[in-house]
């Protein structure tokens, strides 16, 4: 059954290409079966605690070993919920030619992100990341324009160099370990030999995951996409590279990298900062979304030193949160952003006065998702902030806690200022087309379920408990 | 149904559900709606007040994150603040349905408002620091889109502004709460304060935190030189003005100061190190500074923001007196204060919106006009002076008395003072209203004074200022329980 | 045992011009060839690591490098064609300055 959650998805990406005119349904329908299949995992895995599967029976080192735990489940989850709101919307969104290409490129993508966090070897991530890394470059063209081509291609090529560097990285691992297997690797010794080979892999995965100074690719790959394939790409594609970095770091590397991790907190210090003060210069709404993700990431690598000082997991759930957080209110804001494009014909900041009266309900989506990301209460980014600042405090390290507070009312200058555009008295005479409801009520649910999360805190918890971070795999 | 869990929850959700369901709503069914949700609000303070006053204990307790819970209680020191946004909530209301006759984006307008009324009420009933936090920061968001309702650009450079104090404040605040966590676990609003046991070994971070908790309420309460937002914010339409001073952001702030002090380090613990020495002094600088700034003014909105920025002060001034009689004096103005400046923010509405009146200057001979408001002006002016009759006599006597026993005799000096500067900015402006001639620009009469949705709220504020001060020291009156929370503060 | 660090020497070496070229080229071909290279060089290195003296040499990297050469296909193709269709638009066959 495990399996299928997997398997789902490429092979509706299959109908979906031999047979376009039924895309949008078999996209549906594979986005609530899958969705069903997640929510039956986690339930037996909440039940009967983390479990390995190995396909067709293969053990390893040979076979191919698919886990599950609370990290996994999670994520999984996250991939779920978004990708079923994201569907809903292309749905509605694209017309004929488009949709043709995007339904089996999407099914590809989730098949791929599905795969990546069952794996358990690192081979097997390295397809997977590929598959990932080559459906999101493919996904990013759909929109046609000279300015999304040219973003593709920085994009694949980095994509393809940071795969290149993981892959070193995995070959110098297996040179030294002969296995592949996550299972068997935890708590490797810090040998200059593994450390040579956890650098290539961070390396590789920073640069995927477009931290600071590695993020060059990121802004314009978002910002020209349309806005479902941009909803993707921020909010479920990048968090695949930086779950793997997380799964290197806590459980296969362990205790002895706590001093390392503060280079790793260093860049998100600096990509929070960068990205923050880079956004509030933008003149274009997606521009400026595509930066906000590139300073919210860096929450993401300031975690990391914190996971490991200390005994409380509030720095991991922190992490956790935030990237469930952040995936939901980054993809209710590009999808509004594209409503915005839609009913205005651009994105110019400068020509969106008055969108409160003209597009409530999509003003309505940017405030919510500007209060998670801004990690004010009461929303998920908020919960997620509380952790990541108690973690900070907790252990000692002050800089990062003001920095994080301060990466907060960043978010807020910056997402705010597009409100303040939004309340002005509208200028009359703007020529505006009309925007479905329904599409806007779906990022407005995405935007809710960012602030509903932070007020459900402890069945949510529930979910990531098996396989705790601090004590690694069984 | 378990009374005691559901009542506080209940008195915050109906606020919430009439906020939400007016976005979609318009004209004669939101009003209606509106007005409902506000009475069935003021019904459920009474039952939770008569419960609490009888010793029932309504706490709603929610999980949150794991070991912090969503807290909320009814008790005295909440109680009389959310009484206070209670009652004023529904007559500002309709106040408000009168005032924006024929205004746009209205749906939106009372939809916020009531946000904020619930933000300003989960405030009051908060029973921990995480609680407060929530609910403050839920204040800044729902008050914002009031500010810049007008849409001008002068009304969105203001929202700015006060969105950069109150956001900055609220990440002290955070960073405050969360550094004593780590330090004390969950705290719990608890009269005297838990902090005891850690005083010798902490003291630096003790200090800070006070800062760092006092912070975002010291901007909400406009304390000098964090009051900058106020005159700005005054841009806003009257009611909101009106909210704003009497009931939620001031009086929040100011409610802030009092939970730090009372209830997170306990009266000793404030008094150690000089924390509420610091406190005083900065009231007491922000009292003047106030009153000055208020005579400059001809705006007569900035007038009375002024004034806003100096009363406010009296609350902290008697809070970090920290003797019983000083506390009575801050608590009570709380109440006093609120019924006080709303009265005369009603009537500065209806001079705006029926004579076309915004500055002191233009006020010459409007009483003859419109008496009963002027007549409410005139009351409150001297409650803001502090005459007798007026409720603001009684807090200002008990400041003044809470002055003397704590041995500091020039803060009877002060409230003279202050109090000949509020006469030397508000008696012009009732001399002028009373008994210079009319300016010939006056518009021609349509009726009596202003339309009755505007009148009877100012009126009825303005009776009330009268009464709290006359009836006192009957029971329930918000003296009488000052007393009573003062004594468990302070014997 | 001594081939085994020539094998792994010209990996790296091979990883190293590879990566020198993907940096410093400007032409879209170029850099698809210096990240083929690279790909190359990490076989080079999989299957130096497969040998196991007397006995059959590993299998693991073995599937590992057949993988990979499958995967590197695809990307290939990929770039290809997107360099292909940039061409096509804009007429040049490197990526503009453009800064956001």
């Amino acid at each position: 059954m495990i399996a299928w959650i997997i398997w789902l998805p490429f092979v509706g990406a299959v109908l979906c290409y031999l047979e376009p005119r039924i895309a949008r349904l078999v996209g549906l329908a594979v986005a609530v079966l899958t969705l069903i299949s997640i929510g039956q995992l986690s339930a037996e895995v909440m039940r009967n605690g983390a479990y390995s599967y190995p396909m067709g029976g293969w053990l390893a080192p040979l076979g191919i070993t698919l886990w599950a735990d609370g990290l996994a489940v999670w994520m999984l989850l996250l991939n779920a919920v978004v990708g079923l709101g994201v569907s809903l919307f292309a749905s509605g969104y694209f017309k004929a030619p488009a949709a043709k290409h995007f339904w089996p490129l999407w099914l590809l993508l989730w098949g791929g992100l599905n795969g990546l966090y069952l794996s358990a070897d690192l081979f097997n991530l390295f397809v997977t990341l590929e598959v990932v890394g080559l459906t999101a470059v493919a996904l990013v063209t759909l929109s046609r324009e000279r300015i999304a081509l040219t973003a593709a291609m920085r994009y694949l090529l980095a994509a393809i160099f940071g795969s290149l560097a993981y892959l070193l990285g995995v070959a110098l691992i297996y040179a030294q370990h002969s296995t592949l297997s996550l299972l068997l690797l935890a708590d490797l010794n810090t040998t200059p030999g593994t450390l040579l080979a956890l650098a290539l892999m961070t390396f590789g995965l920073l640069l995927k995951t477009a931290i600071f100074p590695f993020h060059f690719w990121l802004p314009l790959a978002h910002a020209s996409a349309p806005a479902p394939v941009s909803a993707l790409l921020s909010a479920l594609v990048v968090k695949a590279s930086y779950y793997l970095l997380l799964r290197l770091w806590l459980f296969t590397y362990g205790d002895g990298l706590a001093a390392a991790a503060q280079v790793l907190a260093l860049l998100g210090a600096a990509a929070l900062l960068y990205g923050s003060l880079q956004a509030f210069r933008q003149r274009r709404l997606k521009l400026l979304v595509a930066y906000s993700t590139v300073a919210q990431l860096g929450y993401l690598c300031l975690a990391l030193p914190l996971m490991f000082i200390g005994t409380s997991a509030a720095a991991y759930h922190g992490a956790l949160y935030h990237a469930l957080a952040h995936a939901l209110s980054k993809a209710a804001l590009f999808l509004a952003a594209g409503l915005v494009l839609q009913a205005y014909g651009h994105d110019r900041l400068s020509g969106l006065r008055g969108m409160a009266t003209h597009l409530p309900i999509t003003t309505f989506t940017v405030a919510l998702a500007a209060v998670s990301l801004a990690g004010l209460p009461p929303s998920g980014g908020f919960i997620a902030k509380w952790w990541l600042v108690t973690a900070a405090i907790d252990s000692g390290q002050w800089v990062w806690a003001l920095i994080m507070l301060a990466g907060g009312l960043f978010s807020a200058l910056y997402l705010f200022r597009v409100l303040v555009i939004a309340l002005l008295e509208p200028r009359s005479g703007a020529a505006l087309h009309p925007v479905p409801r329904g599409l806007e009520l779906i990022a407005l649910a995405l935007a809710l379920l960012a602030i509903l999360i932070g007020l459900r805190t402890p069945e949510l918890l529930a979910l990531l408990a098996p396989g705790l971070p601090l004590g690694g795999p069984p | 149904m378990n009374w005691d869990f559901w009542l506080p929850l209940l008195v915050l959700l109906s606020s919430l559900a009439t906020g939400l369901l007016i976005f979609t709503l318009q004209g004669r069914l939101r009003n209606l709606l509106n007005l409902t949700g506000a009475a069935v609000t003021l019904v459920l303070v009474a039952i939770g007040g008569v419960g609490a006053l009888r010793g029932a204990e309504h706490e709603t307790r929610l999980p949150l994150l794991p070991g912090h819970d969503l807290l909320l209680r009814i008790e005295p020191i909440g109680l009389m603040f959310v009484a206070l946004a209670a009652v004023l909530w529904f007559l500002t209301t309709l106040y408000a349905i009168g005032y924006l006759e024929g205004s746009p984006n209205r749906s939106r307008f009372f939809g916020f408002f009531s946000i904020c009324i619930t933000a300003t009420m989960g405030i009051a009933l908060s029973g921990n620091l995480l609680t407060f936090v929530i609910f403050f920061e839920l204040l800044t968001l729902a008050t914002y889109p009031l500010v810049v309702h007008p849409g001008t650009r002068e009304a969105m450079r203001a929202g700015a502004i006060y969105l950069t104090y109150t956001l900055i404040g609220g990440a002290a605040l955070l960073l405050g709460v969360i550094w004593l966590y780590t330090l004390a676990g969950p705290v719990e609003f608890t009269r005297g304060g838990t902090l005891a046991p850690l005083a010798d070994s902490h003291q630096g971070a003790l200090i800070a935190i006070f800062f760092l908790l006092i912070g975002a309420p010291a901007v909400k309460a406009a304390l000098v030189p964090l009051h900058g937002w106020l005159p700005l914010a005054m841009v806003a339409p009257v009611p909101v003005s009106a909210l704003l001073h009497a009931v939620a952001v001031v009086k929040a702030g100011a409610f802030g100061i009092m939970r730090v002090v009372f209830d997170v380090y306990g009266v000793e613990l404030s008094a150690a190190w000089g924390l509420s020495g610091v406190l005083l002094l900065w009231a007491a600088a922000t009292i003047l500074y106030g009153s000055l700034q208020a005579l400059k003014q001809d705006d007569l909105k900035r007038r009375l923001a002024y004034s806003t920025v100096s009363q406010l002060s009296y609350i902290a001034l008697g809070v970090a007196l920290l003797g019983p009689l000083g506390i009575i004096g801050g608590l009570v103005h709380l109440v006093h204060h609120g019924i006080t400046k709303i009265t005369l923010f009603f009537a500065a509405g209806n001079l705006a919106e029926t004579m076309g009146i915004y500055r002191v200057s233009k006020v010459d001979g409007v009483g003859r006009r419109l008496p009963w408001s002027m007549t409410a002006f005139t009351v409150a002016a001297m409650g803001m002076i502090g005459l007798p009759p007026t409720a603001g006599f009684i807090s200002k006597w008990y400041l003044a008395l809470g002055g003397l026993e704590q041995g500091l005799p020039w803060i009877v000096g002060l409230l003279v003072l202050s109090g000949l500067l509020n006469a030397a900015y508000f008696l012009p402006v009732v001399y002028r209203a009373w008994f210079m001639p009319p300016k010939p620009e006056f518009p021609a009469a349509t009726g009596q004074d202003a339309p009755w949705r505007m009148l009877v709220p100012t009126l009825a504020t303005g009776l009330l200022s009268l009464l709290l001060g006359l009836f006192a020291f009957s029971p329930y009156s918000p003296l009488v329980l000052a007393q009573e929370i003062a004594a468990g503060i302070s014997p | 045992m001594i081939t085994i660090y020539i094998y792994l020497t010209a990996a790296v070496a091979l990883f190293a011009i590879a990566l020198a070229g993907l940096l410093l080229t400007r032409h879209l071909l170029r850099k698809i060839l210096a990240l083929n290279v690279m790909g190359s060089a990490i076989f080079l290195l999989l299957v130096a690591i497969a040998y196991r003296g007397p006995e059959a040499p590993d299998p693991v990297p073995h599937a590992m490098v057949v993988t990979g050469i499958v995967v590197a296909f695809a990307s290939t193709a990929l770039a290809v064609a997107l360099a292909r269709h940039i061409h096509a638009e804009t007429g040049m066959v490197h990526l503009p300055e453009e800064q956001a």
